[in-house]
């Protein structure tokens, strides 16, 4: 099998401050990380290699030139390749334009089976990358997969998480699958592991190399316009009713009830 | 940090370690240790899994392939959370796996340290007698060459990891009266008719790693099993020494740095008289001074596995950063429990493990003072 995995390197949002006059993320000195569900959507495929040793599994991400360090660490938990996608010309993407390079990377390293991305990524948190390269590969996309439930040469069975319960779907090969955190537990990277990943190549390809127009690519053509960034208002204090079930109860209705709610 | 001395792969291997040792070596875990007095072999299994056993043995022998820098990252990381834990990494990477580097032929290699590194078997290193200590050239134990065999005589004392172990580095005298020239190393299998254990010793502290005599009573040690040259067994022990110094260090400023990173918390949270702990300025300069004193330690040992990695003499750079390291952890782990107050004193607190673990940091692989006799040797020469 031939595997692709969509990987992300974010900065680690538990460690971003917000500044507090202008509403923006201040992100010096923040370390940058492996995508979390993207470290999932990696342990997925790692785990068909496991099953399948003839499985290759590539990695490719869009950023610029310090996501090699992401990178090498994929291929330190067993990523047999990586390709960084970064060209100035890729610069202030939104999703819609990102997917259309990610996709046009995609196809030039060609014929997938499965490709895996993390459900979404913790600085945008927007969800819509995953769908959208499989949209522009043809191809179907699976989003919330918590569990593979089997995998033959032809298909593939998982269950999409839902929020009070799941579906069970079965959908043709090559697929799209994007991956929640309750899918699996990513392994550890290796010593000897993070020794050979930086004895591998790390390919880069630029606009160029993907075939793709200036028009095509970053904020040129991004038609998604940020109109303002603030921090939401916290929410004030709740309040917790105390007494049996039937007095809160009671209580509730009746504040309701004042409030003019119900 | 250090940036000068480490590079892209050794940041991923510190992330590696420090995922781990946070992720795994949870407080439940760690307690249940405590009070069993046992490590898990789960848990070694899946230290052995992410290479921690034989970080500087080349990947034909099984080992990872890596550096005496990437060596010291490993140890100081799982040593900030686990001091214990940090001992099971570094015997099988310097004190039983060194005199096999350094002076076994490759089929001792394949046979005894490519299952130690792959954490399939343990070894230790046996040096020290009762009557032996810092003075390891004093030893009394004996090997007599009758055939192909060495009938080996002794008694091996303070032992890491002894009763739990498959194989021994043993150090004995094949030639009496000529001192250390006499002295011969051994790859002794520890199942072996007339080897017997000491009971395990009650530590005050690393306890989950058990520690005990070994006896040797005739055992037949064939000569395929000798290291290197008989009369080299010192050379090997002291060059052994050098790499576990640097192991020390390393475990001196993880532990210090666990206990640096305690004092900090509970300076945040605490308040007394009205205020934070943290915002007392007496209190403060204490924390000042532990965390210089600390970044001075760790440059010393990182320096030391630089000069390693460059292949420069390190015994006095070992010597220095395993003193200086060693002293200053224990200074920081008594200001950080001092500063914890009455909490630091009961066993609920992570700072009252810390302070007794780190206490066999000045003894074991040297004493202070014997560091400090190479030191003062080597500049002192005639």
């Amino acid at each position: 099998m031939k595997i692709c995995v969509c990987a992300k390197q974010v900065p680690d949002t538990n460690e971003v401050k917000i500044d507090p006059v202008k509403g923006t993320l201040i992100r010096t000195g923040v370390p940058s990380i492996l995508n979390p569900d993207d470290a999932n959507a990696l342990e997925a495929a790692l785990c068909l290699k496991d099953k399948y040793p003839d499985t290759k599994v590539y990695v490719v991400s869009m950023g610029p030139a310090q996501a090699d360090y992401m990178l090498r660490e994929c291929l330190a938990m067993g990523a047999d390749e990586a390709v960084l996608l970064s060209d100035r010309a890729f610069g202030g993407a939104d999703t819609c334009a990102t997917s259309v390079s990610i996709a046009a990377g995609i196809k030039k390293i060609g014929d997938f089976d499965i490709i895996f991305g993390g459900r979404q990524a913790i600085d945008g948190d927007t969800a819509q990358v995953g769908p959208q390269v499989a949209h522009r590969l043809g191809i179907p996309v699976i989003t919330y997969v918590e569990a593979i439930e089997e995998v033959s040469d032809k298909k593939i069975r998982v269950r999409r998480q839902l929020e009070d319960g799941y579906e069970l779907i079965e959908t043709a090969l090559p697929c799209f699958l994007t991956c929640v955190k309750e899918l699996n537990t990513p392994r550890y990277m290796s010593v000897a592991g993070i020794m050979d990943a930086y004895e591998k190549e790390i390919t880069v390809y630029g606009r160029e190399d993907l075939a793709l127009t200036p028009e095509e690519c970053g904020l040129k053509a991004s038609p998604t316009r940020v109109f303002k960034s603030f921090t939401p208002p916290p929410k004030g204090k709740g309040e917790m009713l105390s007494g049996t079930v039937n007095e809160m109860a009671a209580e509730l209705t009746d504040r309701l009830r004042k409030a003019h709610l119900i | 940090m250090s940036e000068c001395y480490f590079t892209q792969k050794h940041d991923l291997i510190r992330k590696l370690t420090r995922d781990f040792a946070q992720t795994e070596f949870t407080k439940e875990f760690l307690d249940e240790v405590e009070e069993s007095g046992s490590f898990s072999q789960e848990m070694l299994d899946k230290m052995a899994a992410a290479g921690f056993f034989g970080v500087k043995t080349s990947k034909d022998l099984g080992g990872q392939g890596a550096d005496a820098r990437s060596y010291v990252i490993v140890i100081e990381e799982i040593a900030r959370v686990s001091a214990v834990a940090s001992i099971y990494v570094s015997s099988p990477n310097s004190l039983s796996g060194g005199p096999l580097i350094m002076a076994g032929n490759p089929k001792q290699k394949e046979k005894y340290l490519t299952p130690v590194v792959r954490g399939e078997k343990k070894m230790v290193f046996a040096l020290t007698e009762p009557g032996a200590g810092s003075d390891a050239g004093g030893m009394t134990s004996t090997a007599r060459k009758e055939g192909e065999y060495y009938i080996l005589n002794g008694r091996k004392c303070f032992i890491t990891m002894a009763p739990l172990s498959d194989y021994a580095v043993v150090f004995a005298k094949t030639q009496q009266g000529i001192g250390t020239k006499g002295i011969t190393a051994f790859v002794v299998d520890l199942k072996l008719p007339g080897v017997s254990f000491g009971k395990a010793e009650n530590k005050m502290g690393v306890i989950g790693c058990a520690t005990s005599d070994i006896i040797f009573e005739n055992v037949r040690v064939h000569e395929s099993d000798r290291l290197g040259m008989e009369g080299q067994g010192f050379k090997i022990a002291m060059a052994t020494l050098d790499t576990g110094r640097l192991g020390v260090a390393a475990q001196s400023i993880g532990v210090a740095q666990g206990c640096l990173d305690e004092a900090v918390e509970y300076l945040k949270e605490r308040k007394q008289f009205g205020k934070r702990l943290a915002d007392f300025q007496a209190l403060s300069f204490m924390i000042a001074e532990m965390a210089t004193k600390l970044e001075a330690a760790k440059q010393l040992t990182y320096r030391a596995a630089y000069m390693m990695d460059t292949k420069q003499d390190i015994t006095v750079a070992a010597s220095m950063a395993k003193y200086y390291a060693s002293e200053v952890c224990n200074e920081i782990a008594q200001k950080a429990l001092q500063l914890h107050g009455g909490y630091g004193f009961i066993k609920d607190y992570k700072i009252e493990r810390m302070f007794r673990d780190c206490r066999v940091f000045t003894i074991y692989e040297g004493t202070s003072q014997i560091q400090l006799m190479v030191i003062g040797s080597r500049l002192l020469k005639k």
